[in-house]
C-alpha cells in the first residue's frame, strides 16, 4: 500500500488565552487522528459549527502554527520540520483557498501580477504564460479579461476561481479549502463546487475541504469529518455519515438544516448553548485529558458514563466510526 | 387583516457614468401586519435596494419614484426630521453585515440606551436604572443579562446577532427589516435565530420583511414570499404554494438549485447570469435564461397579475394571460 498523502496522530492545539501564572488554555483541537489516502485524490470534508477547531486543522496542515501535542505527517514527513527546512516545496505542493476572495488579493495590484508574483516566488522555471493562462482556462475564467483587472473589478465568484487557478497552476497535491464558497450567492455556489470536483477527477488532486455546509459537504466529498469543539464526534463515509449518522451532535446538525418544505417546523427549539459553548473547551492544565464526553451538556440521551469516559472512535460499519457511549 | 406596508410603482435607479442602473423597476408590494414575508432572489436582483428604499437610506443621488405608504403615509415625500421617527423607531432595520454594525468601542448596553434616549423612550437620568429592563430583553432573545455589559468583540458571531436584534427591539418597531439575517452563520446558529425571529413574531406581534437568497431560509421562516429577479417581482405567494406548486420557471429553478440530502444527484447551478441592469432586455427580463421562454416573451414585458386570492404571477406562460 501506498503511503498515505497526510496522517494526523493525536493531533491537538492549546491556545494560551489568559493568564501568567495560573495559565488557561483553550484547547482549539483535541486528540484528532485521520488520514488522507495516498493512492487516488480525494475530497476530505472538516465539517462542524463555528468554534469547532476545523480552521485550526486547516491551519496546522497549511504549516501556519504548530500542533502542541501529536504528528502531522505529509507523505510520511513530519510538517513542521517539512515547513522548516523545504517551506518552498511543502507550500508548493498544499496549497490553500480561503474564504473571502477579496481579503485574499492585494487591492493595489493587477490579478495578473498576483498571479505571475506567485510563479516567479515558485521558481516555476516553464513558459509562465502559458502556466497561467493553462489554469485559469481551466477555471472557465478568460484570461485576457482576468489578468488586467483590479480585484474589485471582478465579482466575487470570479475572484473565489482566480484563487483556486492560483493554487491549481502550482500544480499542488493537496489543497486546502476553508469555506471557499460561503461568501457567494447560493447561485453560483454549485458552479464553484463542481469546479472542485474537476479539480479531483481531472487534476488528481485532493482536497481538505472545511464547512459547516453539511449539504455542500455531502455532494462533493468522498469522506467527512465532524468535529465538535476539537474532537471528531463521527467519521467516515460521506454518503453514510450524512444519510445515516449516529452521533447526536451530527443528527443535530443535519436537522438544522433549512429545508425548501414549508411543512416542516423543527419539533422542539433548540437548547441555549451559547454560554456553555464558551467556557468547555477551556483548560487549566496543558495535560488535562478532560475523561468525559465533551458533547454532554448538550446531548438528550447522556447518562453517567458520559461524563466518566471519554468514548472512542469506535467503528460502527465499515468506513464509519462515532465517538459515541451508546454505539 | 389590514396592510401595514403598501408598496407602489416604486422605481430605484442608481445614477452611473454609464447611465442608470434599474434596480428596482415598477415594484408592487403588499404586507399585511403580523406576516412574515420574505423576499428571495439572486445576487443583483434588488432586493437590498428595496429594503433601503423603504427606510429612505439610499444616497441622494438615487432616483426614486413611487408610493412606499406606510399605515397610509407616504415615507417617501415625509420630511427629513418626521422621516427620523419613524426610521428605526417604527420600522427597523438589520442591516445585511449586522456583525460589523455593533461599534466595537462602545458596551453592548451603552448602544441601545443611545438610541433609547434619541427617540425619547427614555430620560436622560433614568439612564442609569435601565440595566435591568435590558437585561430582560437580552434574556427574551435568549442572551443572557451579563451580556449587556460586554464589548462587540466579547460575543461570537450568534451572539452579536443577537444582540443587534436586541437593538432593534429596544426601540418597540411594528416592522423590521431583516437584511441576511443569518447568511454568515452556521446551521446551528442559523436555526437559533431563525426561532427566534418566529417568536418575535407570535409574541410582539411584529411584521417581518425577510431578505435571503437561501431558499431553505425562506421556507423555515416565512408567510409569504415575493421572488424577485432583474429588478421586477417575478412571484407572490404563500411559502406552501411557493414551494408546493411553483408556477414561474425562475422559481422552479431557484428551487432545483438547492442542495438536497439523502440523495446524490448531479449538482444543480443556475445557468448564465443575472441581467445588465443598465439595459436590461427587451420583454420579459428572465427570458435569456428561461427554458420555457416563448416568442411573445422576447417582445412584450408581462405584467404581475393575481392568478388567485394572494398570488401573483408574473409571466407570459403561466399567467393570467396563457389561459385566454
Amino acid at each position: 500500500m501506498e503511503t498515505p498523502l497526510l496522517i494526523a496522530e493525536h493531533l491537538t492545539k492549546d491556545f494560551h488565552i489568559e493568564g501568567f501564572i495560573r495559565r488557561r488554555y483553550l484547547r482549539a483541537v483535541d486528540d484528532v487522528s485521520f488520514q488522507i489516502r495516498g493512492d487516488k485524490p480525494t475530497i476530505v470534508s472538516l465539517i462542524g459549527e463555528s468554534g469547532s477547531g476545523k480552521t485550526t486543522i486547516g491551519k496546522m496542515i497549511l504549516g501556519l502554527i504548530r500542533p502542541s501535542y501529536g504528528k502531522l505527517l505529509y507523505e510520511g514527513q513530519d510538517v513542521v520540520k517539512l515547513v522548516k527546512k523545504k517551506s518552498l516545496e511543502y507550500r508548493r505542493n498544499v496549497q490553500a483557498v480561503f474564504q473571502d476572495p477579496y481579503a485574499s488579493f492585494n487591492p493595489f495590484y493587477k490579478v495578473g501580477r498576483t498571479l505571475i508574483k506567485t510563479l516567479k516566488k515558485f521558481k516555476v522555471s516553464s513558459n509562465l504564460d502559458d502556466v497561467i493562462r493553462e489554469s485559469l482556462e481551466f477555471l472557465k475564467l478568460r484570461p485576457e479579461q482576468i489578468m488586467d483587472a483590479y480585484p474589485h473589478q471582478l465579482s466575487g465568484g470570479q475572484l473565489q476561481r482566480v484563487l483556486i487557478a492560483r493554487a491549481l497552476m502550482l500544480k499542488p497535491k493537496l489543497i486546502v479549502a476553508d469555506e471557499p464558497v460561503s461568501m457567494i450567492d447560493a447561485s453560483l455556489r454549485a458552479s464553484i463546487l463542481k469546479l472542485m470536483l474537476d479539480l479531483k477527477e481531472k487534476q488528481g488532486i485532493s482536497i481538505i475541504y472545511i464547512t459547516h455546509d453539511l449539504s455542500t459537504a455531502y455532494h462533493i466529498s468522498d469522506e467527512v469529518i465532524a468535529l465538535y469543539r476539537g474532537r471528531i464526534m463521527e467519521m467516515g463515509d460521506a454518503s453514510s455519515v450524512i444519510e445515516k449518522p449516529l452521533h447526536p451532535y451530527v443528527k443535530m446538525l443535519i436537522e438544522s438544516i433549512p429545508v425548501p418544505d414549508p411543512n416542516r417546523r423543527w419539533k422542539e427549539n433548540l437548547r441555549l448553548k451559547e454560554d456553555t459553548s464558551e467556557t468547555i473547551s477551556i483548560i487549566r492544565k496543558k495535560d488535562d485529558q478532560r475523561n468525559y464526553c465533551i458533547f454532554k451538556k448538550l446531548c438528550p440521551y447522556a447518562f453517567e458514563r458520559c461524563s466518566k469516559e471519554k468514548p472512542e472512535l469506535a467503528e460502527v460499519e465499515k468506513n464509519h466510526r462515532v465517538a459515541c457511549h451508546m454505539y | 387583516m389590514e396592510n401595514i406596508l403598501e408598496i407602489s410603482r416604486l422605481k430605484v435607479y442608481y445614477n452611473t457614468a454609464l447611465g442608470y442602473v434599474r434596480a428596482v423597476d415598477d415594484v408592487d408590494l403588499a404586507i399585511k401586519k403580523g406576516e412574515i414575508f420574505g423576499i428571495a432572489g439572486e445576487s443583483g436582483c434588488g432586493k437590498s435596494t428595496l429594503a433601503k428604499a423603504i427606510l429612505r437610506l439610499h444616497s441622494p443621488s438615487v432616483y426614486i419614484n413611487g408610493k412606499v405608504l406606510f399605515e397610509g403615509i407616504n415615507l417617501l415625500t415625509l420630511d427629513e426630521n418626521k422621516m427620523r421617527k419613524i426610521r428605526g423607531r417604527r420600522i427597523g432595520y438589520i442591516p445585511q453585515s449586522a456583525m460589523n454594525s455593533l461599534n466595537p468601542i462602545m458596551r453592548i448596553k451603552d448602544q441601545i440606551v443611545d438610541a433609547m434616549e434619541d427617540h425619547g423612550l427614555i430620560k436622560k437620568n433614568e439612564r442609569k436604572n435601565i440595566d435591568s429592563k435590558i437585561g430582560e430583553l437580552f434574556e427574551e432573545i435568549g442572551l443572557q443579562k451579563r451580556w449587556i455589559n460586554a464589548y462587540p468583540h466579547e460575543l461570537s458571531g450568534g451572539m452579536k446577532q443577537r444582540a443587534i436584534i436586541a437593538c432593534v427591539l429596544s426601540l418597540q418597531p411594528d416592522v423590521v427589516i431583516a437584511d441576511e439575517p443569518t447568511t454568515a452563520l452556521d446551521v446551528v446558529v442559523q436555526r437559533g435565530i431563525i426561532e427566534l425571529l418566529r417568536n418575535l413574531r407570535d409574541k410582539m406581534n411584529i411584521t417581518l420583511i425577510i431578505i435571503t437568497h437561501d431558499m431553505g431560509v425562506q421556507a423555515m421562516l416565512c408567510d409569504k414570499i415575493a421572488i424577485m429577479y432583474g429588478g421586477k417581482i417575478m412571484e407572490i405567494a404563500k411559502v406552501s404554494e411557493c414551494f408546493n406548486d411553483p408556477l414561474h420557471p425562475y422559481t422552479k429553478m431557484l428551487i432545483s438549485a438547492i442542495p438536497k440530502l439523502g440523495v446524490k444527484e448531479k449538482l444543480k447551478f443556475l445557468s448564465g447570469s443575472p441581467p445588465d441592469l443598465r439595459n436590461p432586455p427587451k420583454g420579459c427580463r428572465f427570458y435569456p435564461r428561461c427554458p420555457v421562454a416563448m416568442e411573445i416573451c422576447k417582445k412584450k414585458e408581462p405584467i404581475l397579475e393575481m392568478v388567485e386570492p394572494g398570488r401573483f404571477i408574473s409571466c407570459h406562460l403561466c399567467g393570467k394571460g396563457a389561459n385566454s
